[in-house]
C-alpha cells in the first residue's frame, strides 16, 4: 500500500530539475557503508489485507463484563463525540501556531480550560498534559519551583502508578519524596501532621483515592498551609468532579489528574488526558499550553496561545516544562462530551455511585468483607478468600472482577478493588452474584 | 447573527439539555454525605443539535492536512491514512481495559510487541519502549536513562552537549534532569563544528543530543566522527528522531553510532497530529542501555505476551499504564502496509520533494545553506524588498490556501522559514506552492501593503497576542 | 535612532543606571533594548533586599516572542522595585528611562561605576551592532 502520489515519471523529471542523476544522489551525505541496509519487516500489505490482519488480531482480544477501574474507567461515549472529533479539520491539524487558521482548535481548548476550571474549582487550567500521572509529576515540579523547597509528601493512597511516576521524576530532578501512610482507607492525617515541617514544598492527596475512598482534602490543605506548603489534590476519576466538592472549594492550590472518563475510551491505556489546574497566583509557573482570549485587528473576538514565554520553544532550558505535543484531540473529545451531557453529569455521577453501592451491598450479602468503612465513589475494596482464583474463574465466565491489590499493597492480601460505573447494569451485578454463588 | 467566536457557554439555556441517563433500577444504600458533595454544577446546558452545529462550525475555522498542503518544517505533516483510524475505532481495541491486558487483550499486546520489534528493525536499536506519550516525553525519558546509566557506573557527569540549532524541548528535557546544557555551534556549512565539539569534550560530558538530519534539514557529514569523539570519551550519543522521515529505510540510526533515540509516531509514522496531540514518542536503545528502560517491559514467553516488572535497574515508570495505545495501533497499521520497501520510498520521495522546492525557490529567496537538503530546508527574509518579513510571507500564504511553514526556527538562522513538503504532496501541488511564493515575492516588490496587512481571507485576521499576554483571559466568563 | 540620555551610565547588556547623590542607583533597560524586544508583556521583578553582584541576572523581561535577562549594572543590595510594572509592563516601552525604571540598588563599590559606559560610548556600542 502506498500513499505516494508522485509517479516514477514525476520523480525522474523532478530529479532532473534538481540536477541529480538519480534519487540516490540526494542521499550522498549518508556514509555509504551504512546506507540502504536490509531492513527485515513483513512484506507490505494492501489496505484490505491490513484490515483483515488487524481484525484477526483484534478478535483475539476478549470482551467481558468489566468491573475494573483503578485509574481508567469504562464510561459510555455518546456517538456525537466520535462523530465530531473525527472531522479532519480538527484531527489533521497541528499546534495552533497560526491562530488565524486554527480558531476551531483554539476555541475548543478555551472551552476545555473553562470546563476544567469549573469542575476543579480553580482559576486556571492548561490545554492538557499526557495523563494524570505525569500531570501530578509536573504539579509537584511546579510546587517545588514556586516554594523553592525540595521536600514532597505524598499519601500512600495515591494511585501506585502516579506515585511511581512521581518517584521517577523526583529522582531525576533531585527532589526528596516521602510517603505518608494510609489508615482506614484514607491518608493518615495524624501521621501527616507529625511528619510535615517547614521544609515541605507540597502535600499530595488523591480524592477519591486509589481505594475509591473520598478524602478530607480540606484537612490536608489546612495542614499543608500551616507549614507554608502547597496542597495538591489529584484524581483519577474525573466523573467524581460532577458530584463531589471540588478541590478548589476544599482549599487545594493545584488540582490535577486524569480526564479519560470524559469522552475517551479505556483502549488498553491510551491515549489519555492529563488535567492540570491551579489558583491564579501560579499562572506564570504552570507548564503546558494556555489558550487566551483576545481580538483580531477588526475587533473580532478570537483565541491565541498565550504566555508562551514559559514554554520550551522560547525559554528552552529555563522553561516550566519540556512539554510540546499534549493530548489535544482527547481534550476536544472531553469538551464535546461535557457539552453534550452538561449538568446531567451529576446524574451520571450519581448513577455510577448507585451501581457501585448496589454492587458492594450484594457482595457483602454474599459474605465478603468490606475492607474500608469510609465513604466512597464508584470504587471500593472487598476481601474474598482466594481472590486470585475467584478472579480467574470469573474471567472464564465473562466477568473481570476488579484489580488484585497485593502487588501494590502486600498487606491487602486477597483484596480486590472493584469498580462499577453507569455502564454496569443491575443485571450485570445480579448475574455476577449468581456466578459467585456457584464458584 | 451568530458571532464567529461564540463559545458553547453562550448557547446555554435552561431546559434545552435532554441528555438521558439510564436508570440503574435500584436505590443506593450508601449515599455520599452532603458535606462531601459540591453545590450546583454550572456547565452549559445545550441541545444535541447545538453541540453538533457548534463544533461543526468550529471545525470549519481550522486548517488541517486534509484541507491543503501543510509544510510545517520538522513536524512532518503527511497524509494520515484513514484505514489507521478505522482500525483504531474497533471496539475490540477501544473497550479493553489496561489493567486486564495480559488476561484479556493478548491481541493488543501482540500489536505493541510487534511494533517494538519493527521499530528495532527500522532503527537498528536493540530494544524499544512505547511508553512515552510524545517526542518531548521520549526525550525526557532518554535523558533519565542517560542519567541512570552513569549513576550505575559511578561516574559523575553533569553536562549534555546540544547544538545551537536544537529544538527547545532538548535543553528543556536536559534541565528537568538536573544536567547543564553546553551549546555547540554549527559551522557555516550547517554541520556541527567539530573543533568546538572536541574542545568541549571532557569527562564531565554525559552525552550529546543531535537531531538527525538536523533542524536545518541537513545531514551532518561528520556524524560518525561525532559518534567517535563521544564514545572514546565514554559519553553517549542521543538521536532526536523528529526528522526520521528523511532517512527511514535509508540508514539505521544505530549504524551511525547513536546509542539512544526517540521517534515520533505522529510524524514519521503517519498518526494524526490531533490539533496538539495525542502523539507518541517511543524510545529505542542499544544493548548496554536496556537494563534502564522504563517499566513495564512488554515481553513474550511461549507465545504469550506478558508485562515484565522485574527490572531492578529501570528508571521506573514514566506514564500510567502503557502509553498511547490507539496511536501505536495506527503506526503499526501504517508500517505493516508499507513494509521496508514502502518506508524507504517515503524517505526518497520526501527528500526529492524538498530538494525540488529548494531549487525552485532559491532563485527568488535567500537560501542560507545551498547544499543538498534532506526532507526540509530553510529560507529566510534576507534581501526581501521593502523590509517584508518572514512572518508577513507566512500570513500571506494563508490567504492562498496553504498552511504556513515553520517560522523563526531554528534560532541560528535569522528570520528562518523551514519548509517540509513531505512525500504525500505531488508535483502539481508543489508547483502551485512555488508559484504562490513567487507571487508573494512580486507583491513584496509592487504591493508591500497587502503583505503587511495579511492575512485577508482567513476567518480571523491578525490576532493581538500582546493583549492576550498582558491581560490574560484564560477561561470564559459571563 | 534610539534615545540615549547624557546623564546616565550604561552597560554592554543594555541596562542604564542613574546614580543619585546618596549612591543609590535607579536602573532600567535602554530605549534600544525595548525597541529590540518590541511589546513587553511581563516583567519579573527582583526580590527586595537581595544582594547582587555586578553582571548578575536580577530581572526578566518578556515580550510575546522572547525572554530577556536584565543584569545588575553594579554590585549592591536591591532596595526598591517598580511595582507599577506588574500591571503596566508597557511603561518599559513608552518611558524606559522614566516611569519604566525597574529597580533601585544601594551601590556597594563606587569604583564599579567607572567600568560602565557613558552616553557617547554606549551610542557607539549600539551602532556597532553587538
Amino acid at each position: 500500500m502506498s500513499f505516494l502520489p508522485n509517479s516514477d515519471d514525476d520523480i525522474r523529471s523532478m530529479c532532473n530539475e534538481i540536477g541529480a542523476n538519480s534519487v540516490e544522489d540526494l542521499f550522498v551525505d549518508i556514509p555509504s557503508k551504512v546506507k540502504n541496509p536490509d531492513i527485515q519487516l513483513p512484506s507490505p500489505l494492501s489496505e484490505q489485507e491490513a484490515m483483515h490482519s488487524l481484525l484477526r488480531i483484534a478478535n483475539t482480544n476478549k470482551r467481558v463484563c468489566s468491573l475494573v477501574g483503578g485509574g481508567i474507567y469504562h464510561h459510555y461515549v455518546p456517538a456525537v463525540v466520535d462523530h465530531l472529533s473525527s472531522r479532519s479539520e480538527f484531527y489533521t491539524a497541528y499546534t495552533p501556531y497560526q491562530p488565524e487558521v486554527s480558531q476551531g482548535t483554539l476555541a475548543a481548548i478555551f472551552e476545555f480550560q473553562t470546563y476544567m476550571c469549573r469542575l476543579t474549582g480553580m482559576d486556571i487550567a492548561n490545554a492538557s498534559m499526557y495523563d494524570g500521572a505525569t500531570a501530578l509529576a509536573e504539579a509537584v515540579l511546579m510546587a517545588v519551583r514556586t516554594t523553592r523547597k525540595n521536600n514532597v509528601l505524598c499519601s500512600a493512597a495515591v494511585h501506585p502508578h502516579y506515585r511511581q511516576v512521581l518517584a521517577t521524576y523526583a529522582w531525576a530532578s533531585n527532589i526528596s519524596l516521602q510517603i505518608v501512610p494510609y489508615k482506614n482507607g484514607a491518608t493518615d492525617y495524624n501521621e501527616l501532621s507529625h511528619i510535615i515541617n517547614d521544609t515541605v514544598a507540597c502535600v499530595v492527596v488523591q480524592s477519591p483515592n486509589f481505594f475509591g475512598v473520598i478524602e478530607d482534602i480540606e484537612k490536608v490543605a489546612h495542614i499543608a498551609h500551616e507549614h507554608k506548603a502547597l496542597c495538591i489534590a489529584t484524581f483519577t476519576e474525573a466523573m467524581s468532579l460532577g458530584l463531589l466538592k471540588s478541590p478548589g472549594e476544599c482549599g487545594a492550590d493545584i488540582a490535577c489528574g486524569e480526564g479519560q472518563s470524559f469522552g475517551n475510551y479505556p483502549a488498553n491505556g491510551g491515549p489519555l488526558l492529563g488535567i492540570l489546574a491551579c489558583k491564579k497566583e501560579f499562572m506564570r509557573t504552570i507548564p503546558g499550553r494556555l489558550i487566551g482570549k483576545t481580538v483580531d485587528e477588526d475587533g473580532r473576538e478570537c483565541y491565541v496561545m498565550t504566555l508562551q514565554t514559559r514554554e520550551q520553544h522560547i525559554r528552552r532550558e529555563r522553561a516550566t516544562s519540556n512539554i510540546c505535543t499534549n493530548e489535544g484531540l482527547c481534550a476536544l473529545r472531553a469538551t464535546i462530551y461535557l457539552g453534550l451531557v452538561g449538568n446531567r453529569l451529576v446524574e451520571i455521577a450519581r448513577t455510577n455511585h448507585t451501581a457501585a453501592s448496589y454492587c458492594l451491598e450484594q457482595l457483602v450479602n454474599l459474605g465478603y468483607e468490606r475492607v474500608f468503612d469510609a465513604s466512597f465513589f464508584n470504587e471500593f475494596v472487598i476481601k474474598i478468600n482466594n481472590a486470585k482464583d475467584v478472579q480467574n474463574k470469573l474471567m472464564d465466565n465473562g466477568f473481570a472482577l476488579g484489580i488484585l491489590l497485593e502487588t501494590y499493597y502486600p498487606e491487602l492480601s486477597d483484596c480486590l478493588l472493584v469498580t462499577a460505573t453507569e455502564c454496569t447494569t443491575k443485571d450485570d451485578i445480579d448475574t455476577l452474584v449468581k456466578l459467585l454463588q456457584t464458584i | 447573527m451568530v458571532s464567529t467566536m461564540q463559545t458553547i457557554f453562550s448557547l446555554h439555556k435552561q431546559g434545552r439539555n435532554k441528555y438521558t441517563v439510564p436508570q440503574f433500577g435500584a436505590e443506593s444504600y450508601d449515599p455520599i454525605p452532603q458535606h462531601l458533595c459540591r453545590g450546583e454544577l454550572n456547565l452549559a446546558d445545550v441541545s444535541e443539535v447545538d453541540v453538533v452545529r457548534h463544533y461543526r462550525r468550529l471545525s470549519s475555522l481550522n486548517f488541517g492536512v486534509d484541507n491543503g498542503m501543510y509544510p510545517l518544517g520538522s513536524c512532518t505533516m503527511k497524509y494520515n491514512p484513514k484505514i489507521n483510524d478505522a482500525v483504531a475505532s474497533l471496539p475490540q481495541f477501544t473497550q479493553q481495559h489496561p489493567a486486564t491486558i495480559e488476561e484479556l487483550s493478548q491481541g493488543s499486546l501482540h500489536i505493541m510487541y510487534s511494533l517494538q520489534e519493527m521499530l528495532c528493525a527500522i532503527t537498528g536499536m536493540k530494544q524499544f519502549t512505547l511508553m512515552p506519550a510524545a517526542g518531548a516525553h521520549g526525550e525526557l525519558t532518554s535523558v533519565m536513562i542517560i542519567k541512570k546509566y552513569f549513576e550505575t557506573k559511578g561516574e559523575k557527569r553533569n553536562i549534555i552537549l546540544i547544538p545551537d540549532s536544537a529544538h527547545g524541548t532538548n535543553p528543556a528535557s536536559v534541565a528537568m534532569c538536573g544536567f547543564t546544557v553546553k551549546e555547540i555551534p554549527s559551522n557555516s556549512d550547517g554541520d556541527v563544528d567539530i573543533d568546538a565539539l572536541r574542545a568541549a569534550m571532557d569527562n564531565n560530558v554525559a552525552a550529546m543530543m543531535l537531531t538527525c538530519p538536523n533542524t536545518l534539514g541537513l545531514f551532518d557529514r561528520n556524524i560518525m566522527t561525532i559518534a567517535d569523539i563521544l564514545h572514546s570519551n565514554g559519553a553517549l550519543f542521543y538521536c532526536d528522531g523528529a526528522n526520521l522521515n528523511a532517512i527511514v529505510g535509508k540508514v539505521r540510526p544505530a549504524d551511525l553510532g547513536f546509542d539512544i533515540m526517540h521517534v515520533n509516531l505522529h510524524k514519521t509514522f503517519s498518526t494524526p497530529h490531533g490539533g496538539g496531540g495525542p502523539g507518541s514518542g517511543p524510545i529505542g536503545v542499544v544493548e548496554k542501555l536496556t537494563p534502564f528502560m522504563p517499566v513495564p517491559v512488554i515481553a513474550k514467553k511461549d507465545n504469550q505476551f506478558y508485562l515484565d516488572y522485574e527490572r531492578p535497574q529501570s528508571i521506573g515508570r514514566v506514564h500510567s499504564y502503557y502509553g498511547n495505545f490507539l496511536v501505536m495501533l495506527r503506526a503499526y497499521t501504517y508500517i505493516v502496509m508499507l513494509g521496508a520497501s514502502g518506508l524507504k520510498q517515503v524517505a526518497e520521495h520526501a527528500v526529492v520533494n524538498a530538494n525540488y522546492l529548494r531549487v525552485k525557490l532559491q532563485k527568488h529567496f535567500n537560501l542560507p545553506y545551498t547544499r543538498i537538503c534532506m526532507h526540509e530546508f530553510v529560507i529566510n527574509d534576507e534581501g526581501m524588498p521593502n523590509g517584508i518579513t518572514t512572518n508577513e510571507i507566512a500570513k500571506r500564504l494563508l490567504d492562498y490556501g496553504f498552511h504556513a511553514p515553520t517560522v523563526y526556527f531554528p534560532l541560528i538562522v535569522h528570520g528562518a522559514m523551514m519548509i517540509e513538503p513531505t512525500e504525500t504532496e505531488h508535483r502539481d501541488t508543489l508547483d502551485a506552492f512555488v508559484d504562490t511564493m513567487i507571487a508573494i515575492k512580486n507583491e513584496a516588490n509592487t504591493n508591500p501593503e497587502v503583505l503587511k496587512a495579511a492575512p485577508h481571507t482567513t476567518p480571523v485576521r491578525k490576532v493581538d497576542a500582546v493583549l492576550a499576554a498582558r491581560k490574560p483571559v484564560l477561561k470564559w466568563e459571563e | 535612532m534610539s534615545n540615549i540620555p547624557e546623564n546616565l551610565k550604561y552597560t554592554k547588556t543594555h541596562e542604564w543606571i542613574d546614580v543619585q547623590d546618596d549612591y543609590t542607583g535607579i536602573c532600567g533597560i535602554t530605549d534600544h533594548a525595548q525597541e529590540m524586544l518590541t511589546d513587553i508583556v511581563f516583567v519579573e521583578l527582583p526580590e527586595v533586599g537581595i544582594e547582587v553582584k555586578s553582571g548578575e541576572q536580577v530581572a526578566v523581561v518578556e515580550s510575546v516572542k522572547a525572554v530577556s535577562d536584565v543584569y545588575a549594572p553594579v554590585s549592591g543590595r536591591i532596595v526598591e522595585v517598580n511595582k507599577t510594572l506588574e500591571d503596566s509592563p508597557d511603561l518599559l516601552n513608552s518611558d524606559p528611562y522614566g516611569k519604566g525604571w525597574i529597580f533601585k540598588i544601594d551601590i556597594k563599590d563606587k569604583h564599579e561605576l567607572d567600568e560602565l559606559m557613558d552616553a557617547a560610548q554606549y551610542a557607539e556600542h549600539v551602532a556597532s551592532g553587538e
